[in-house]
């Protein structure tokens, strides 16, 4: 049995954790992210902010390992992740925990399960335990009695609380959050904000957000990053960004949405 | 048709239900190993696999039972009995088949759920074993039910090498009745018999495995899935 | 495992006899089975249940059943009734006929897939039954069916070797004879089952290369 990484070696608030250097996407001739560089310090909550299409979500994912860069490298907690063989990706996939706009959550198995089988076939926990964690973590987002219904029998807004009980799960040191309220009905997104903030504000968790919720953003994040044409254009305290932004395009962007 | 006529028909029909039996799961074997092949990451092993199905598709099942028959014995030495030679040319050409319908229902999963496993840290395997396969499954008995019908029919073909099947016990009863009309009448009707116990079973089964994957009640928040590929790409096997 | 590159030789002759035969039978069997298999899928769209009931039963049992044993039955049934065909007539019937059942359905599919506008426009334009058919339905229909219906030839194609059963001299059976007479069956079985893999494989690319064409 193999306990996670995160209990190993927990990493000291305020070090680097994650950082990107030089990365360039290109999706045929449409480039996403030109020479990306920035960095994530442990524990800290950074949002993304930045019109659609400007390559906020392809850091998430190039982050969790489902597309790869052109160029340039990405490291967490030191460990670099390309190149890198199968093997080493997976262990530093397990410092990552990621919740989808489309929740993801796995139709065939029922909520607890949804929940406790990464733990138990990943990590190698026991059934028990990890049954015991999934039930904490249901009881933390507030569907301690949905144990046994199917993903399918949920509504979005519980569908989404679920995947984040799930990635939680994993015990990651961070937690990617991919526009986690997009796809949900106006009504159900405050639960799920409300969940998250929780988790901003008792946990330790290394958070980074791609989000729509200007509000939210504001209220849980110790760094707004403005993302513009595959660049950061602009970087700060949310009380910053959101009150004196330098960058005209910022402003222009925050006129639209807020 | 005397008692003794109807003898012969009996014996036919179990011989047809074992050589079905046996070929459908070496066929179901093929299907998911060669199905779940052409998926992998390596391409060396995609190719293999898809040579295989674009061989086996091509190839004619009556051509391969010949093949069976004739030519495995003198080149490779060994003789099977023709209740194998049979399973095995129907098991291999059919399970080519149902490959496809594996592929198909596979690629027809919502790729997020791909990646949802990938964010779980789950291996390659674990995802196919754990999130892939449970819900290609159900999706996948549709289109196996059509391929069973015509594996079905195809076992008519091993009476071509005289084995005592169904169809070769019609021949039997046409020889000693010197009349054809009722004997393949009758004939006829018990395959579509057969045909349609099949086909009953099959869907009882695909309720089950639905129910067992809570897709019974579907509401909003997931998306739309398309149907798998499978469904209409794999006629019925070539020998019908 | 021994190879006679001389049986080869020997057999060819009789081998381009049998694609002959083969190709034949394709090519017919494939025209009665279009042909049938839109009568059906017409006749399944009938007003009455009297039609619809007795068409889908009767393709419904055609299409459950072994074509062997519908060969048998039409080749050793016919003449009891008086009817006589040679033995490739006979073969080509079965085949057009079983595979029928199957184009019908690719017709079905094709018909419903055409927009219900179509036919509320048909009918603001005040298009008698037939125009609406002919001009604007099967037509759209048509572009949808190829594909499919070009599948079920290449399925077609896999089963003429079947028609050996009643007589016929198709591949297969000009491989059995020329192996029966010189008691060679690896050359000419093993000349055939290729020369399948190889057409089936090169009229699945043609397929998909007119299919690529009626997509646009």
């Amino acid at each position: 049995m193999k306990e996670p990484a995160s209990h190993a070696n927990p990493p000291v608030d305020g070090s680097e954790l994650i950082r990107f250097d030089h990365v360039t996407k290109r999706f045929g001739s449409n480039t996403v992210l030109d020479g990306l560089d920035f960095s994530v310090d442990a524990g800290k909550h950074v949002t993304l902010i930045g019109p659609s299409g400007s390559g906020k979500t392809t850091i998430l994912r190039l982050l969790m390992t489902l597309v790869k860069p052109d160029e340039g490298t990405i490291t967490v907690a030191g460990d670099q992740l390309f190149p890198a063989s199968e093997k080493q990706v997976r262990e530093v996939r397990k410092k990552i925990g990621m919740v989808f706009q489309q929740f993801n959550l796995f139709p065939n198995m029922k909520v607890l399960r949804n929940i406790t089988e990464a733990p138990v076939t990943v990590l190698g926990m026991s059934k028990d335990e990890a049954e015991q964690r999934a039930r904490e973590l249901l009881d933390l987002v507030g569907l301690a009695d949905r144990c046994d219904a199917y993903p399918t029998q949920l509504s979005g807004g519980q569908q989404q609380r679920v995947a984040i009980a799930r990635a939680l799960a994993m015990r990651p040191q961070v937690l990617l959050l991919d526009e986690v309220t997009s796809a949900l009905d106006p009504e159900l997104v405050a639960g799920v904000l409300d969940v998250l903030r929780d988790i901003a504000r008792t946990t330790d968790i290394t958070m980074l957000c791609v989000t729509h919720e200007m509000n939210f953003a504001r209220d849980i994040s110790d760094q707004v990053l403005m993302f513009d044409s595959g660049h950061v254009i602009e970087t700060g305290p949310p009380e910053k960004i959101f009150g004196d932004p330098e960058h005209e395009r910022t402003r222009e962007f925050l006129g639209a949405v807020l | 048709m005397t008692s003794g006529l109807w003898e012969l028909v009996l014996q036919g029909i179990w011989v047809t239900v074992q050589l079905l039996v046996l070929s459908a799961l070496v066929a179901t074997a093929v299907s998911f190993v060669v199905g779940v092949a052409r998926t992998h990451r390596l391409w060396i092993v995609r190719f293999l696999a898809g040579f295989y199905t674009e061989v086996f598709r091509g190839t004619s099942a009556l051509i391969m039972i010949f093949w069976v028959f004739f030519v495995l014995p003198p080149a490779f030495g060994w003789q099977l009995v023709p209740m194998w030679a049979g399973t095995l040319a129907l098991g291999l050409t059919y399970g080519a088949y149902g490959a496809e319908i594996v592929r198909g229902a596979l690629g027809a999963v919502d790729p997020a759920q791909r990646e949802g496993g990938i964010a779980l840290s789950f291996t390659p395997w674990q995802r196919m074993r754990l999130i892939l396969l449970p819900q290609a499954v159900p999706e996948m008995i549709p289109p196996f039910s059509n391929l069973l019908v015509e594996l079905l029919k195809g076992t008519a073909l091993v009476s071509v090498m005289g084995m005592g099947d169904l169809a070769f016990s019609g021949n039997l009863v046409r020889l000693a009745l010197q009349e054809s009309a009722e004997i393949y009448t009758y004939i006829l009707l018990i395959y579509f018999v057969i045909a349609f116990l099949l086909t009953r079973v099959m869907r009882g089964l695909e309720r089950q495995l639905k129910a067992g994957v809570g897709k019974a009640p579907r509401k909003t928040g997931t998306p739309p899935r398309r149907a798998p590929e499978g469904a209409d790409a794999v006629k019925v096997g070539g020998g019908a | 495992m021994q190879w006679d590159w001389g049986a080869v030789a020997d057999f060819m002759p009789h081998f381009w006899d049998g694609l002959l035969v083969t190709l034949q039978a394709l090519a017919l069997g494939s025209v009665i089975s279009f042909v049938l298999g839109l009568v059906w899928a017409l006749l399944m769209r009938a007003p009455s249940r009297f039609v619809r009931w007795p068409v889908g039963a009767v393709t419904e049992f055609i299409r459950n059943t072994p074509l062997l044993v519908q060969l048998f039955f039409l080749f050793y049934v016919l003449p009891e009734w008086n009817i006589t065909f040679s033995a490739l007539t006979t073969g080509v019937v079965a085949i057009g006929l079983h595979y029928s059942t199957y184009t019908m359905q690719v017709y079905r599919a094709g018909i419903e897939a055409v927009p219900v506008g179509q036919w509320e426009a048909a009918t603001a334009l005040n298009l008698p039954p037939r125009r609406t058919w002919t001009a604007v339905i099967l037509p759209q229909a048509v572009r949808r069916v190829v594909p499919a219906l070009g599948n079920y030839v290449i399925a077609m194609l896999k089963d003429t070797p079947m028609l050996m059963a009643i007589t016929v001299l198709d591949m297969l059976g000009e491989a059995r004879l020329f192996a029966q007479q010189n008691f060679q069956f690896t050359e000419p079985l093993t000349v055939i089952g290729v020369a399948f893999i190889l057409i089936s494989y090169l009229a699945s690319v043609l397929l998909r290369a007119l299919e690529r064409r009626l997509v646009r």
